[in-house]
């Protein structure tokens, strides 16, 4: 049978065909070199880390999700866009199936520093075309900082499953221009239907 | 037949016979989320076939796969019964019984929770307490492997440990402190809540107990890969394993370099401070050497063989492999799905560049690459290897094989690439619908048109998979060679003892544990004010349903 002679089960091959301290030569070479490769790569992201203040959400900032709508940062006439002496304040409310205000405008080239939390489970809040991305659990506020560079239209899907009706948790964010921003009343600054 | 065949026998029906319905349930979710019509347009069923999807191919296939795996390396590397055969056919049935109720749950439509733990969304207690039986009869079988290395060692003392049999014991143990981090989540926070003894949960300690499963449970289903690599590729290759040393320093590695960074999949969470996504983001880093270096040693394996095939010059050799053996051509084509997937980990265990693509489509293709291509596709070896062996009769035919292996491997790439595209474009994860009327949506249609081709071309993989495995157990009985392990170009007389068992490494493990997640686990009991948010049932009708975008 072809199968047969082709078979390397029936020829098995000699010992040692390669020398043992090659084989140890060789070995020690590449494990060298990878961890070199490793090495650069951890330099990396130390470097851009500091360099460019780059790093994920990790305030560890508890809040009451039973309370949440009721009293202190997140009651209702406290969400949408503040504006303080540092930059720009949105402040978020997640819950199934979407985020309250459903749309907010901030101005460009400003520092913007979003803080969200969770009135039930567990959502994710994405800015497309950003690296703007974070978990939002219930018991904990979520806080980002970007600045976007030039006005635009940005879609805000939520990005981990949060039940049935999951799929049409959308949100926008409005960049406007930095001087037309102070003109906007605060109502207008979560109404995104006119413009 | 033998006894113990019957046993990875039966194991491997149950993967195979489960994994071929879950397949189909895939194609009609990319179906769901394309712009092209999908049969049954319903979110609601959407979920629950994401649930039943990855339920069964995450836990069931793998599980299941493994354990058959496991016990027919005990009996042939061995040379000798398992012990325990008892117990273990006790854990098929326990694991088989929590298959049943998992899977009848979700199909009644009350546990679309998608098969990841993370309350206060919570599915019936069913679903729960079937994965819990799944999961702790997989115990019996970690006990049996562990029970059978070291009976041998007691019969054989100072000899090696065959490396096949040191491998899955590496394997069980690494399930064992996988598993331990969705035990206890399920034991501790999610079982009671399911009961109703309690309405409020901790949705932070939740997660953070579920992320020590989340990474490691991903080199649990590595693992029967990575032992193919090492004790059966080279063997049907026709050469020799190049080192069996840095085989068993590999195995160890993956134990305990798995287990202490599960971390990195939280980067985006709000719960965990930055200090120790650090230290884990780094630790993660160390994850990929024993991959860099099975990438070596299983080369230069094959270069042996190619080479007294007659294969000349730097890369002739790799033309003059025998790529017409399933075995062989499963692994070329695994570690090239095995580079691009890992190429794309790197981004994802990245600090800073995780957040371009956290729970995106990308997200989705990364671990499609990784698991379903690179691990999944030496599934398919292992069992074209296995069977005839088992049953007695031979594979009908190697031809076809290769052809469904070429076409899981087209189908693969042909998927998730675009899915990686599409998350790099801001595409979210676990979406059952999208409004391809709006423009951000619309500019990724046709990728996701692609991805759907390569569905197909999956789909038709799998079913040629179950076409050779069905035709080859109904063929005629010959005689068929007994498997045998790749040995290695200076088989080792005696091996340190550190390589010959995993005692320090198990304390390793424990102190890194402790170190990496002592403080982030604990502050949720001792350090943080009451967070505990309420239970959610995933069935109760939202308040509103927003139509879309």
């Amino acid at each position: 049978m072809a199968d047969e002679s082709s078979n390397p089960l029936l020829a098995p091959l000699p010992s040692g065909i390669v020398p043992q301290d090659e084989v140890d030569r060789t070995e020690k070479r590449w494990l060298l070199i990878m961890l070199g490769m490793l090495a650069v790569m951890m330099v990396i992201v130390v470097v851009t880390t500091i360099t460019h203040a780059m790093h994920p959400p990790s305030n560890v900032e508890t809040t009451d999700p039973v309370t949440l709508h009721l009293q202190g940062e997140f009651v209702e006439s406290n969400l949408g866009t503040a504006l303080g002496p540092d930059g720009v304040t949105v402040r978020l409310i997640a819950q199934q199936f979407s985020f309250v205000p459903n749309c907010v405008k901030v101005p460009a080239d400003t520092p913007i520093k979003f803080r969200l939390s969770s009135a039930d489970v567990v959502h994710g809040f994405i800015l497309v075309d950003t690296n703007v991305n974070t978990m939002v659990v219930p018991g904990f506020v979520s806080e980002v900082r970007t600045s976007f560079a030039t006005p635009g239209d940005y879609r805000m899907p939520c990005d981990e499953f949060c039940g049935l009706g999951h799929q049409g948790m959308w949100a926008r964010v409005v960049v406007v221009p930095r001087d037309q921003f102070p003109r906007l009343t605060p109502e207008q600054r979560t109404n995104c239907v006119s413009s | 037949m033998y006894p113990r065949n019957r046993l990875a026998l039966f194991h491997c029906w149950v993967a195979f016979g489960l994994f071929a319905p879950a397949v189909v349930l895939g194609f009609w979710q990319m179906l769901m989320r394309s712009p092209l019509p999908a049969p049954l347009d319903d979110p609601f069923a959407y979920y629950a076939s994401v649930t039943l999807h990855g339920t069964v191919m995450a836990y069931v296939l793998t599980t299941f796969f493994i354990m058959g795996f496991g016990y027919a390396v005990a009996a042939t590397s061995l040379g000798r019964p398992i012990r325990g055969m008892t117990a273990a056919w006790i854990g098929f049935a326990i694991c088989l019984l929590g298959t049943v109720i998992a899977a009848v749950t979700v199909l009644s439509g009350r546990a679309s929770v998608l098969y990841t733990f993370y309350p206060p969304l919570l599915a019936s207690i069913w679903y729960y307490a079937g994965v819990f039986l799944l999961v702790g009869g997989s115990m019996i079988w970690v006990a049996l492997m562990i029970i059978n290395m070291i009976a041998w060692k007691r019969d054989n003392p100072g000899e090696p440990v065959p490396l096949a049999m040191f491998a899955i014991t590496a394997t069980a143990l690494l399930w064992a402190w996988s598993a331990s981090g969705v035990v206890i989540e399920l034991l501790g926070v999610i079982l009671p809540a399911a009961f109703g003894w309690t309405t409020q949960i901790d949705a932070g300690l939740a997660r953070t107990l579920f992320s020590v499963t989340l990474h490691s449970i991903v080199y649990f289903w590595l693992m029967p890969a990575y032992i193919a690599y090492y004790t059966l590729a080279p063997q049907a290759a026709g050469g020799r394993l190049y080192s069996d040393l840095m085989g068993r320093l590999t195995f160890i590695m993956l134990l305990i370099f798995a287990v202490p960074v599960g971390v990195h999949h939280l980067f985006a969470d709000p719960q965990i401070g930055g200090g120790f996504k650090y230290v884990q983001g780094f630790y993660t880093f160390l994850v990929a050497l024993p991959t860099l270096l099975t990438v070596f040693s299983i080369t230069a394996s094959l270069e042996i063989a190619g080479r007294v095939r007659g294969g000349r010059g730097l890369l002739g050799w790799i033309g003059a492999l025998p790529w017409k053996e399933p075995m062989v051509l499963a692994i070329g084509l695994s570690l090239v799905m095995l580079g691009l997937g890992g190429f794309g980990g790197f981004i994802n265990m990245s600090f800073a560049m995780n957040s371009m693509i956290h729970n995106t489509a990308w997200v989705t293709a990364h671990f499609h690459l990784i698991f379903a291509g690179a691990a999944v596709i030496m599934y398919f070896a292992i069992a074209y290897e296995m069977w005839p062996r088992i049953t007695g009769k031979p594979l009908r035919s190697k031809t076809l094989a290769c052809w469904q292996l070429w076409l899981w491997f087209w189908g693969m790439l042909i998927t998730t690439i675009p899915w990686h595209i599409a998350g790099l474009m801001g595409q979210p994860r676990r979406v059952a619908a999208f409004d391809y009327n709006i423009p951000f949506v619309a500019r990724t249609a046709a990728l996701v048109d692609i991805s759907v081709i390569g569905g197909l071309i999956l789909l038709s993989s799998a079913i040629l998979l179950i076409i050779v495995l069905v035709r080859s157990h109904v063929g005629e009985r010959t005689v068929i060679v007994p498997l045998r392990y790749a040995l290695a170009v200076n088989p080792p007389a005696r091996v340190p003892a550190a390589l010959n068992g995993f005692a320090v490494w198990n304390s390793i493990l424990l102190v890194l544990m402790l170190v990496v997640y002592g403080y982030p686990i604990a502050q949720f009991l001792l350090v943080l004010k009451p967070h505990s948010a309420a239970v959610y049932d995933v069935t109760r009708q939202p308040a509103s349903v927003n139509g879309g975008p």
